[in-house]
């Protein structure tokens, strides 16, 4: 077998739409034997966070309103058409529809594929967010440094 | 050695490859697995990246109008 490629992604969006790209590269290239790392970051964190709706996540009564605000994976929402919330379940349904796989079972399988998710400990720091407030698949808490040393020697992305 | 089976006829890219990775992981070395799909990027793609990943391609048959059988030893 030859060496094993590898794929980064930087999830910065927290985006429905973004979030599901994130997640079907990540998916696509760990099935077809790619080491996969995604780096969340600022909105993007809002993929991993363990409460899926709204919640008060946060460190202070700001950071708790801005937690609320933001959300989770199933109240991310759209670039594009977001139509007050209502853009993201009319994708869903767009999707379940055709067969294709949603937001939620992208990081479902990106799970059993072991994709290695990290939270970026800056971002997490600013927005009073801890490790235990994310799912228990997050392998740890990077700094770019860390970030860069993981993603060396393969592709990486921003989305 | 068992004969497995898959159908991702119905599924869509990441889906395709999804599915047939994480079968290939549940089932016991030297066992078969029979792979069902359509023409384009899954049978294309999905004997590559097994081979790729190490297991055996024995064969990919023409089925029925698009649809292929491709057959992967562990």
């Amino acid at each position: 077998m030859a060496e094993q490629k590898k794929l980064s992604l930087i999830a910065f969006s927290g985006d429905f739409d973004k979030l599901t790209a994130v997640f079907t590269l990540a998916t696509g290239a760990a099935a077809v034997g790619y080491e996969v790392n995604i780096f969340f970051t600022f909105w993007g964190l809002d993929a991993i966070k363990q409460k899926r709706g709204r919640s008060f996540t946060g460190g202070n009564w700001l950071t708790k309103l801005f937690g609320f605000m933001m959300g989770g994976l199933s109240v991310a929402p759209n670039s594009r058409f977001n139509f007050a919330g209502i853009g993201p379940q009319i994708f869903r349904s767009l999707m379940r529809k055709n067969n294709v796989a949603t937001l939620e079972e992208l990081v479902d399988a990106a799970n059993a594929l072991g994709v290695n998710l990290y939270a970026c400990e800056m971002a997490m720091h600013v927005l009073g967010l801890e490790k235990t407030d994310f799912i228990p698949e997050v392998k740890d808490v990077l700094g770019v440094a860390s970030f860069l040393n993981l993603s060396e020697g393969g592709q990486t992305l921003f989305i | 050695m068992a004969i497995h089976t898959l159908d991702i006829t119905k599924e869509h890219c990441p889906m395709t490859f999804v599915k047939t990775k994480l079968k290939l992981a549940q089932i016991a070395a030297g066992d078969t697995l029979e792979v069902l799909l359509t023409e384009g990027e899954p049978l294309e793609n999905v004997p590559r990246s097994a081979k790729e990943q190490g297991y055996n391609v024995l064969s990919v048959e023409h089925v029925e109008g698009n649809v292929h059988k491709v057959t992967i030893q562990k």
